[in-house]
């Protein structure tokens, strides 16, 4: 797959490939609801007048609602429970040099981007990560941990907030809620269903569908339909679980290329990921749920760090390599466009 | 009937893309006007910051009179440049405030005892920060002027630049490649200002 170099270009690519993703989401989602009605609705259209039919979807609108009920959910608690987790101070009036130095580079990199100044909090750990949090621009917050702090020189700091400001300036946080919600729902459903099943498996679920087979309501395309459906839904959890990591590590791309947009400096944001990638150890005071709003994966996973088919499927940031790999190629594009690389002789 | 209902579909069509490439055109102008408001609000504290280094480093500094002074009247440039409004006259003269304060900063690189105070050290943050506040916020006026350009000239959304009042904003060009980048205010680490 050939990777465009320049940072728009990088922009517009995994706009796009986000786009699909959740639509392909969206439509599975749909047909995880909506489809369920819809066969059900085609089994019940030739059955006598006085019995059920079945016209208004109430399948997929319960599921919809479920999703939307556990976004909100997500969405009501979200910020201040994410940071109360992680034990963050907010950075109100700074004195020690080093955070005099982070609230400068996030006063500077909030002009870069062109949003208000996000609420700063500070988490104490030696571990180095950051990570944003908050719905919208206006109410968002960015944390860094101690070790950061330590670790990073200014313009490396400045990458990483950047990175941290593409998140807000995306609205990642927005997006990987709902898209959590629809996770969540699809899981707790089919956790529901499962259970239903394997008790009814003796009992009622199995003689119905009999009886109406016998009665000749279930036309054969509905019977397929009706084996696709309840398989998708057997896949569902891991198909809608990882659906949403790919989003997220689009979205990880994404906010790379907007930190090397606010920074010009993409050079600065690939020596930062080495350096914290070195430092791999567990963020302990940040929780997996949160894991995706991170520089780095808090958790260390090596699945992030390898390329291949298992990191491509099962990581919530794309692998350190080929991060850093794409941020090179955009500092040394930027550097040929200005002149600065040395023609071979 | 069916003919009549085609027409208000399209009909319906066309004007609500009018609306939609109207609304871009008025959100675009705006967030312009703001970008630049921003580079204004930093160049104000640029420029209170300088009255504050030269105050500084006045004491220490007796032998080098023309550079403080020169740095001085490039700030009082700068600052009637603001008055003006003008941007190619702002960014003139910002260039040229930019280039005094890199001799400066060359110069008390010659001074050891005045790098060493605390207070220096301080008004070495502050600058870096100020210094990069302009740049990107001149950088961010420039992304943000650039989308509206090339909107207003693209089609279809150049039929509606006249609706909208819209007309190609200004960019804040540097005159000299080399001076794309501020230069870095580094007192304590490296004499040479990085261009």
């Amino acid at each position: 797959m050939s990777e465009p170099v320049d940072l728009f270009a990088q922009q517009e690519a995994n706009r796009r490939r986000t786009r699909r993703l959740v639509l392909l989401f969206v439509l599975f989602f749909a047909w995880l609801g909506f489809g369920g009605d819809w066969i059900l609705r085609l089994a019940t259209l030739d059955a006598p007048a006085a019995a059920y039919h079945h016209t208004v979807p109430w399948g997929g609108i319960g599921l919809t609602l479920l999703a939307i009920g556990l976004a909100w959910w997500t969405r009501r608690t979200g910020p201040e429970s994410v940071l109360a987790a992680a034990g963050a101070m907010e950075l109100e009036h700074p004195t020690k040099a080093e955070h005099v130095q982070l609230f400068n580079v996030v006063n500077e990199m909030s002009i870069a981007a062109g949003i208000p100044r996000p609420r700063i909090h500070i988490v104490p750990d030696a571990d180095p990560n950051a990570f944003a949090t908050g719905f919208a621009p206006e109410q968002s917050h960015i944390a860094v941990t101690e070790g950061l702090l330590a670790l990073c020189s200014r313009d490396e700091l400045q990458a990483v907030i950047a990175h941290e400001m593409g998140h807000i300036v995306n609205l990642d946080v927005r997006l990987m809620t709902q898209l959590a919600g629809l996770v969540g729902a699809v899981a707790l459903v089919s956790d529901g269903v499962g259970r239903m099943l394997r008790q009814g498996a003796r009992g009622r679920v199995p003689l119905r569908l009999a009886s109406r087979k016998k009665g000749g309501g279930l036309g054969p395309l509905v019977l397929v339909l009706l084996v696709l459906w309840i398989v998708s839904w057997l896949v569902a959890p891991l198909v809608c679980r990882m659906l949403a990591l790919g989003v997220s590590r689009k979205r990880e791309f994404l906010a790379d290329a907007m930190s090397a947009q606010f920074t010009r400096n993409p050079g600065a944001l690939a020596s930062a990921l080495e350096k914290i990638e070195r430092a791999a150890a567990p963020t302990m005071s940040i929780r997996q749920a949160s894991a995706h709003l991170c520089i780095a994966d808090p958790l260390g996973r090596r699945v992030n760090l390898r390329e291949g088919r298992l990191a491509d499927l099962f990581g919530t940031h794309p692998p350190m390599p080929l991060r850093v790999a794409r941020l090179r190629a955009m500092a040394y594009q930027s550097l040929k466009r200005a002149g600065g690389v040395p023609v071979p002789t | 009937m069916l003919g009549t209902i085609f027409l208000l579909v399209i009909v319906g069509g066309a004007v609500l893309w009018v609306v939609g490439a109207y609304n871009g055109l008025i959100a675009l102008k705006n967030q312009v006007a703001n970008a630049f408001k921003q580079i204004d609000v930093q160049l104000l504290r640029r420029h209170d910051l300088i009255t504050n280094l030269v105050e500084t480093v006045k004491g220490a500094m007796q032998f080098e009179r023309d550079t403080l002074e020169a740095v001085i009247s490039a700030r009082n440039q700068a600052v009637k440049a603001q008055g003006s409004g003008s941007v190619p006259a702002m960014a003139a003269a910002e260039q040229m405030l930019t280039g005094a304060l890199g001799r400066l900063f060359a110069v008390v690189e010659a001074y050891p005892e005045l790098k060493a105070t605390a207070n220096v050290a301080q008004l070495q943050e502050e600058l870096v920060s100020t210094e990069n506040r302009v740049a990107f916020a001149r950088q961010h006026y420039n992304d943000v002027t650039t989308q509206y350009n090339t909107r207003q000239a693209q089609f279809p959304t150049n039929l509606v630049t006249g609706l909208a009042n819209a007309t190609p904003a200004e960019l804040w060009e540097l005159e000299d490649t080399a001076k794309r980048a501020l230069p870095k205010v580094d007192l304590g680490l490296r004499a040479t200002p990085r261009a």
